[in-house]
């Protein structure tokens, strides 16, 4: 027993030391997830911010302009230009001037007053479809709440209806407080996986790993002392990725550390276990490095990082129970942002420990057997 | 490594062409590249295309009716006839909040017990719970709840109005919006998703797989025993890069095709206009993949800078899922420093919108200029590398 650990520890601190040994590759491994954890934490927003407009007031009308100035007053909606003729709208929005146009017709104020409808015509540019869904949800909230001001001042009623908006977990619904968590999970895969598949693989197309096999070490210490580095990396930079999101970002913790911490250890080791078996079945680095992102673009896509699992059709949502992503993506989340317990994220542990035992078994299985 | 020797009159044609059906082959022998070149964009297109979307519809709610007179059902009834809505009615909130825990639905509506006797006296209140664990969703629930909601609301004002002026109109009428979505009838998300998926092909077969294969050759020391034969290093460099300009192309026709015939996506612009721009990007691809290699020598350092430097910002910071308008403007300028986010803005253009001259001749000079600037110092690197 003290001999394995003895040799597994040799091993450990010989593949770290191969990692580390260059002083480039520690700093690609730490300072990069830094910088773009912060970048990506600004960059990854659905949320409308700003949304350039022009206006087409044909009516020009107090009533017209009290609506313009309740939409620029939004602080979300800038006017870029205001436009004469309807010719200018395709001008305007053609080369991304304007994200939309609002236009109203010379018969708005008139009709308003004779109690009827007045439409308005909004031409968005919806080359980003959701962004363009968006701005149209935030200018209709804007109107309804137009006509009902409109209504009472005019002698009618106060809405009877109020609508009282409450979210779980993420008052404000900002887009970042889930990205976030979930890039927790995305960031250290990419590294480990990444590491995992490459150690064995280096040493194939170096010749060193059949020295390796003919030492006393048995595949299972091998496994150990290839599995351990890539997953402490993997745990730093997952702490890296938190600790922006906790204080740079300020996006409040409300779960456990040791249950949070205790989750992604088994989802790295589970992106080990796959990265491991990429690197026995490859013959060099550079089919190493193409397998894993022949799975790791999938995986992203289908782990419920950018888009609800439920949307997917049936038999995808059946795939993404084979990806270990998934599942860290939403450990993460919902241990940080839910503060869910055990009883209710433990679910996630089961596919993620069942990858684990699949993989890592099968990598030390294929070093020796792959030989031949 | 059989490059023909002899340096005769015209030889560079020749030794060029050698050379490069010597890399395709080794392109082709190789599976890896197989998986990477051409089955993952078709994997990619077919996620992007069937798997992936932004749009929700028939998103599941919760309804908790805790006052059960007849007003109630009509204020309810505009959410069962929305079609972005599949409301579901359960007898208490803390079913309705084991629903919404379990993330079986996507939001909570509760009329409380009081609220006939409120809207009576005219100040009823109906709670919209959403669930924050997707920001996104949760918000465009609201907006359609909040939709469904108001539509009673209005009608019931008017109707409230008319009431009190003895049958006649309404005092004063409604805004009414018309919307009208360019360059995307379908209001898919898919249609802005597959221009993207060609940049993401195109960044991964030209930089990543291009930094991957150079550095190798950059690491083993075989660029250098082909530079003292007498093919030119601009001879080698070009060999190179032809089959992986190829791939890259490849990927292209396969985006356009599906676009085209699977999902439908109409390619409003000029066909020619698409390619020779994509030929354009290819070539920055190109040349920022050989920069990488030459400037790192090294496989997994030339990997990790490819990830970082041009795979990951293309996904995340040109604007394919996270429109810039909306980041910060230290942020937006990162991106626009990017050449992907210029080229797809040019592809979105060219597939949805048309032939917008231009928005067309600006992204496309920008895109000359990063061609020029990064192959040339990739050429200039590999040149002093030698030296």
């Amino acid at each position: 027993m003290v001999e394995f650990l003895y040799r597994v520890l040799a091993m450990i601190r010989k593949e770290f030391r191969l990692t580390l040994k260059d002083p480039s590759s520690r700093v690609i491994l730490f300072a990069p997830v830094l910088l773009q954890s912060v970048l990506f934490g600004y960059a990854a927003t659905y949320d409308l911010v700003n949304v350039p407009y022009a206006v087409l007031d044909e009516s020009r009308s107090p009533t017209s302009v009290a609506l313009l100035s309740q939409l620029d007053s939004t602080g979300v909606f800038h006017r870029v230009a205001n436009l004469s003729r309807s010719e200018q709208i395709a001008q305007i929005i053609n080369p991304e001037t304007a994200l939309l146009v609002v236009r109203i017709g010379p018969r708005f104020e008139p009709a308003l007053f004779a109690g009827e409808d007045a439409p308005i015509q909004l031409a968005l540019d919806a080359r980003n479809s959701t962004t363009a869904g968006s701005a149209a949800d935030y200018v209709a909230s804007v109107v309804d709440s137009f006509n009902a001001d409109q209504r009472q001042a005019h002698g009618g009623m106060a809405p009877a209806l109020r609508i009282e908006p409450r979210a779980w977990f993420n008052p404000n619904l900002e887009t970042r407080w889930n990205m976030m968590p979930a890039m927790v999970a995305e960031l250290s895969l990419l590294q480990t996986l990444l590491l995992a598949s490459l150690t064995v693989a280096r040493e194939r197309e170096q010749g060193t790993f059949d020295q390796t096999l003919v030492t006393p070490l048995t595949p299972l210490e091998i496994m150990i002392g290839k599995a351990l580095p890539p997953m402490l990396i993997g745990l730093v930079q997952s702490t890296i990725v938190l600790g922006v999101t906790r204080f740079w970002f300020q996006v409040p913790f409300a779960g456990s550390f040791y249950l949070l911490y205790a989750g992604v250890m088994l989802f790295v080791l589970a992106g080990v276990g796959v990265g491991l078996s990429i690197s026995a079945l490859a013959a060099n680095m550079q089919q190493a490095m193409q397998y894993t992102f022949f799975l790791l673009m999938p995986m992203t896509l289908l782990s419920g990082l950018l888009t609800p699992i439920r949307t997917m059709p049936q038999v995808l949502r059946v795939a993404t129970m084979a990806n270990p992503l998934r599942f860290g993506v939403d450990w993460v989340r919902r241990v940080y942002l839910e503060g869910a317990g055990l009883s209710i994220v433990g679910p996630d542990l089961i596919p993620l420990a069942i990858i684990a035992a699949v993989t890592l078994p099968t990598a030390a299985w294929l070093f020796r057997n792959r030989l031949a | 490594m059989s490059a023909p020797a002899a340096p005769v009159a015209g030889g560079r044609w020749l030794r060029l062409r050698a050379l490069t059906q010597k890399e395709f082959r080794q392109l082709w022998r190789d599976r890896s590249n197989w998986a990477s070149g051409i089955v993952l964009p078709a994997l990619l297109i077919v996620l992007f295309g069937y798997g992936i979307s932004l749009d929700i519809t028939n998103a599941p709610i919760a309804v908790v009716r805790e006052d059960r007179s007849a007003t109630v059902a009509d204020v309810l009834a505009g959410l069962q006839l929305s079609p972005y809505l599949h409301p579901r009615f359960v007898a208490t909130m803390r079913e309705a909040e084991a629903l919404m825990a379990s993330r079986s639905v996507d939001g909570i509506v509760r009329v409380p017990s009081d609220f006939s006797a409120d809207l009576a006296a005219g100040h009823a209140t109906v709670q919209v719970i959403v669930h924050g664990s997707d920001a996104g969703t949760a918000r465009t629930v609201q907006g359609y709840i909040a939709g469904a909601l108001g539509q009673w609301s209005a009608h019931n004002a008017d109707r409230a109005a008319r009431a009190t002026s003895g049958g006649e109109s309404a005092v004063f009428g409604s805004v009414t919006l018309q919307e009208r979505l360019w360059f995307n009838a379908a209001n898919s998300s898919t249609w802005y998703l597959v221009p993207g998926l060609v940049v993401i092909i195109m960044t991964f077969v030209g930089a990543f797989l291009t930094s991957l294969v150079v550095a190798r050759e950059w690491e083993r020391g075989t660029l250098e025993a082909l530079f003292v034969t007498p093919v030119r290093p601009v001879e080698i460099l070009l060999a190179k890069l032809i089959p992986y300009f190829v791939v890259g192309m490849i990927g292209l026709a396969m985006c356009i095709l599906a676009a085209r015939f699977l999902f439908g996506v109409p390619i409003v612009g000029s066909l020619i206009l698409l390619l020779l721009g994509s030929c354009l990007y290819m070539l920055v691809a190109l040349g920022m993949g050989l920069l990488i290699s030459s400037a790192t020598k090294n496989q997994f350092l030339a990997s990790q800078a490819a990830v970082l430097l041009s795979f990951l910002p293309a996904v995340l910071l040109s604007g394919f899922l996270f429109d810039l308008h909306n980041v910060p403007v230290l942020v937006r300028i990162i991106g626009e420093a990017l050449p992907a986010t210029h080229f797809l803005e040019l592809t979105k253009t060219l597939m949805l919108a048309g032939n917008v001259w231009p928005l067309v001749l600006r992204e496309s000079a920008i895109l000359i200029g990063y061609a020029v600037l990064l192959l040339g110092a990739a050429t200039l690197l590999t040149r002093k590398r030698i030296a």
